[in-house]
């Protein structure tokens, strides 16, 4: 299988789906000329031309208020939020405009609109620049929030986030861009909302999602050459819709559940992972479930703090050999 | 007013039913029938009918929780409207929206909007989809004075001036903001002169006036059609009523309303009727007896029309 970076497999997802779609259409800030400041739109704009690449100015509020308007009047809009951290500014077309619009209208409306943004830390971007937001996604109801984390992931979820129905809030890992690995030749899809076993074990289940996923597999080789334990690691891909079952199956065969994402441990996906396997598979459980994530606090610049406060893969692996002793 | 005989009556009939309309729901409303905040648009039928007869019926618009009035200018089923504010599964939006989120893309509604500006980029986008699709159509988004002041109104306004977008901005310049009058809020003479930081076409309007309004828009409408790009309409206007019901409009003066009561639109434009076309007490009669039968079975309509069913609380989400 040929290998692609993180962004040449998005690329790829966009420039296959808009051929198919003609109503596909990207905006954003420096998405087209330019390529967009991660590249991923590069090169799409001398290809699809700036009807359907549309450089916006800095208007998140705005364009994705217009998203919410071209979607529901028969196209599919893709706004890019250059960094995850201005969806702030643009709250309201998102969460109360793009999320509630089909159920307000008693479904007589739907949004189809692929919102594209990156987050994270890991880069030294400071408080404003490196947050996570998909815990905001999934509270409020109305987006699929999907988060790949391999270059595979990102093409096959992207190609089925542009042909869903619903809007999608699509989280890409700004550390995540220039990583490589092996994407299928020709058409595939991934569907959103099923997760993946990215490693088999037996000892203990970690659960993650987007770049803090390659952190738990990096934990689990080493739990397994240093200390003997074999961790299997789910990626969870999507927050919405949430694959329990795949989590729990796994649980009958480790019965240690570790959760660990870069995002705030505070009302994170991570505890309503844990409360949701509580009520469906308390039983499997032989261990209290742990949880590795972002301290609470604002992500800062310095290289010593940034490692503290965003779970390393020694983090987790710390924690996965307390559970295995608990 | 030399707009003809016909559409000058339908209109007519048309801003009586509005009327008609909000007079049953406020009653409804002090009758708790009628959940949540109701905001009547008493007073403003004028902008209402006169912007909306002036388009095609594909045509896009979006307006505010205070859009009744537009929403049935528009086309809006008056049963369904009705079910609607009684939260009944027959509704325009199967009681999921209540007052305040009526939509319907059959006549082109793309939602009142209960955040105030909200729907100017969703109009903006809707223009844009019709740019892109060389269809002919425009969209038209209404919302009140307060909304100049927010981010999402300036953002749309500059994008639908770069890429001249088939848009047309009509203000409802009531003059009130909830409790907040307008010059307490805009710093400038006039609403209108916003859009000339955008260098967009503005024109100010009496909003009493439905011939006023109508020309008005159906002028921007045709600039619009022609890829002349947006306009900003201010319309004067002045809704009698409170905010919604129960404000107690400590704001203003009972003088001012009586002077706004003068300028009722529906009277202002009965008086021409009579005057200038000859149109007879017996015919208004007659107008307002069909409105009066027609808002009575709606009324009925709604009322025996059944709650959603619990499971409905699942439905019309995902898809
Ligand atoms: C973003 C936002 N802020 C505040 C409100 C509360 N609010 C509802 S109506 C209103 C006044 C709006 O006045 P205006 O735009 O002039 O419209 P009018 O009610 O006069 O038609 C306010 C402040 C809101 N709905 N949305």
């Amino acid at each position: 299988m040929r290998e692609l970076t993180y962004t040449q497999a998005l690329r790829e997802a966009l420039t296959e789906e808009m051929e198919r779609d003609p109503n596909i259409i990207l905006m954003g800030e420096d998405i087209g000329a330019y390529g967009g400041v991660f590249r991923v739109t590069e090169g799409l704009l001398a290809r699809f031309g700036p009807e359907r690449v549309r450089d916006t100015p800095i208007s998140e509020a705005g364009f994705i208020g217009m998203g919410v308007g071209l979607a529901m009047t028969g196209k599919r809009p893709v706004p890019e939020l250059m960094f995850m951290d201005f969806a702030l500014v643009a709250a309201d077309s998102i969460w109360n405009q793009a999320a509630k619009m089909r159920a307000m209208s008693g479904g007589r409306v739907k949004v189809p609109m692929v919102i594209r943004a990156q987050q994270g830390g890991g880069r030294g971007n400071g408080a404003q620049h490196s947050q996570s937001f998909e815990a905001l996604f999934t509270h409020i109801p109305g987006f699929k929030v999907v988060l790949p984390a391999t270059p595979a992931d990102a093409k096959g979820l992207l190609k089925s986030a542009l042909r869903d129905e619903n809007p999608v809030m699509f989280i890409e890992h700004k550390l995540l861009y220039n990583t490589k690995g092996p994407v299928p030749d020709g058409e595939y899809t991934i569907p959103l909302g099923v997760a993946d076993v990215k490693r088999e074990g037996s000892d203990l289940t970690i659960v993650s999602y987007s770049r803090q996923l390659l952190f738990a597999l990096e934990a689990a080789e080493t739990l397994q050459k240093e200390h003997g334990i074999s961790a299997e690691v789910i990626d969870l891909r999507c927050t919405v819709p949430m694959d329990i079952e795949t989590i729990v199956k796994s649980l009958r065969k480790t019965h240690r559940l570790l959760i660990t994402h870069e995002s705030h441990a505070s009302c994170g996906v991570g505890a309503e992972i844990a409360m949701r396997v509580m009520e469906t598979a308390f039983d499997e459980l032989d261990a209290p479930i742990m949880r590795v994530a972002g301290l609470d606090v604002p992500i800062p610049v310095a290289k010593t703090l940034e490692d503290v406060v965003l779970p390393q893969p020694d983090a987790i692996a710390r924690g996965a050999l307390k559970l295995m002793k608990g | 007013m030399a707009l003809p005989k016909d559409l000058l009556l339908s209109m007519y009939e048309r801003m009586a039913l509005i009327r008609a309309f909000e007079e049953a729901c406020v009653q409804l409303y002090m009758e708790k029938e009628i959940r949540g905040s109701f905001h009547p648009c008493v007073g403003q039928e004028a902008t209402a009918v006169g912007a909306c007869f002036a388009l095609n019926p594909e045509d896009y618009m979006t307006c505010t929780y205070r859009g009744h009035g537009a929403c049935i200018a528009k086309g809006i089923d008056v049963n369904a409207a009705m079910a609607e504010m009684l939260g009944r599964r027959t509704g325009v939006s199967k009681g999921k929206g209540g007052s305040m989120h009526w939509t319907d893309p059959s006549i082109g509604l793309l939602g009142e909007n209960a955040i105030v500006a909200a729907g100017v980029p969703i109009a903006a986008g809707a223009a844009l989809s019709a740019q892109l699709d060389r269809n002919g159509r425009v969209a038209l988004t209404i919302f009140g004075d307060g909304a100049i002041n927010q981010g999402a109104f300036h953002e749309a306004l500059n994008m639908a001036q770069l890429w001249k977008l088939p848009l047309i901005l009509l203000c409802e310049n009531n003059f009130y903001a909830e409790m907040t009058p307008l010059a307490k809020s805009n710093p400038l003479a006039q609403v209108a002169d916003r859009a000339k930081g955008y260098n967009m076409r503005a024109v100010v309007v009496d909003g009493n006036d439905v011939c006023a309004v109508y020309d008005a828009v159906r002028e921007a409408a045709r600039l619009a059609r022609a890829g002349q790009g947006p306009t900003f309409i201010e319309a004067r206007t002045y809704r009698l009523l409170g905010h919604m019901i129960g404000d107690s409009e400590s704001y203003r003066t009972k003088e001012e309303v009586a002077q706004w009561r003068e300028r009722d639109p529906i009277k202002r434009l009965r008086a021409h009727l009579a005057q200038a076309e000859g149109v007879t007490d017996a015919e208004f009669d007659a107008m307002h007896a069909r409105v009066q039968q027609q808002i009575a079975d709606a009324v009925k309509f709604a009322r025996e029309s059944p709650y959603p069913d619990p499971e409905e609380a699942y439905t019309d989400f995902w898809i």
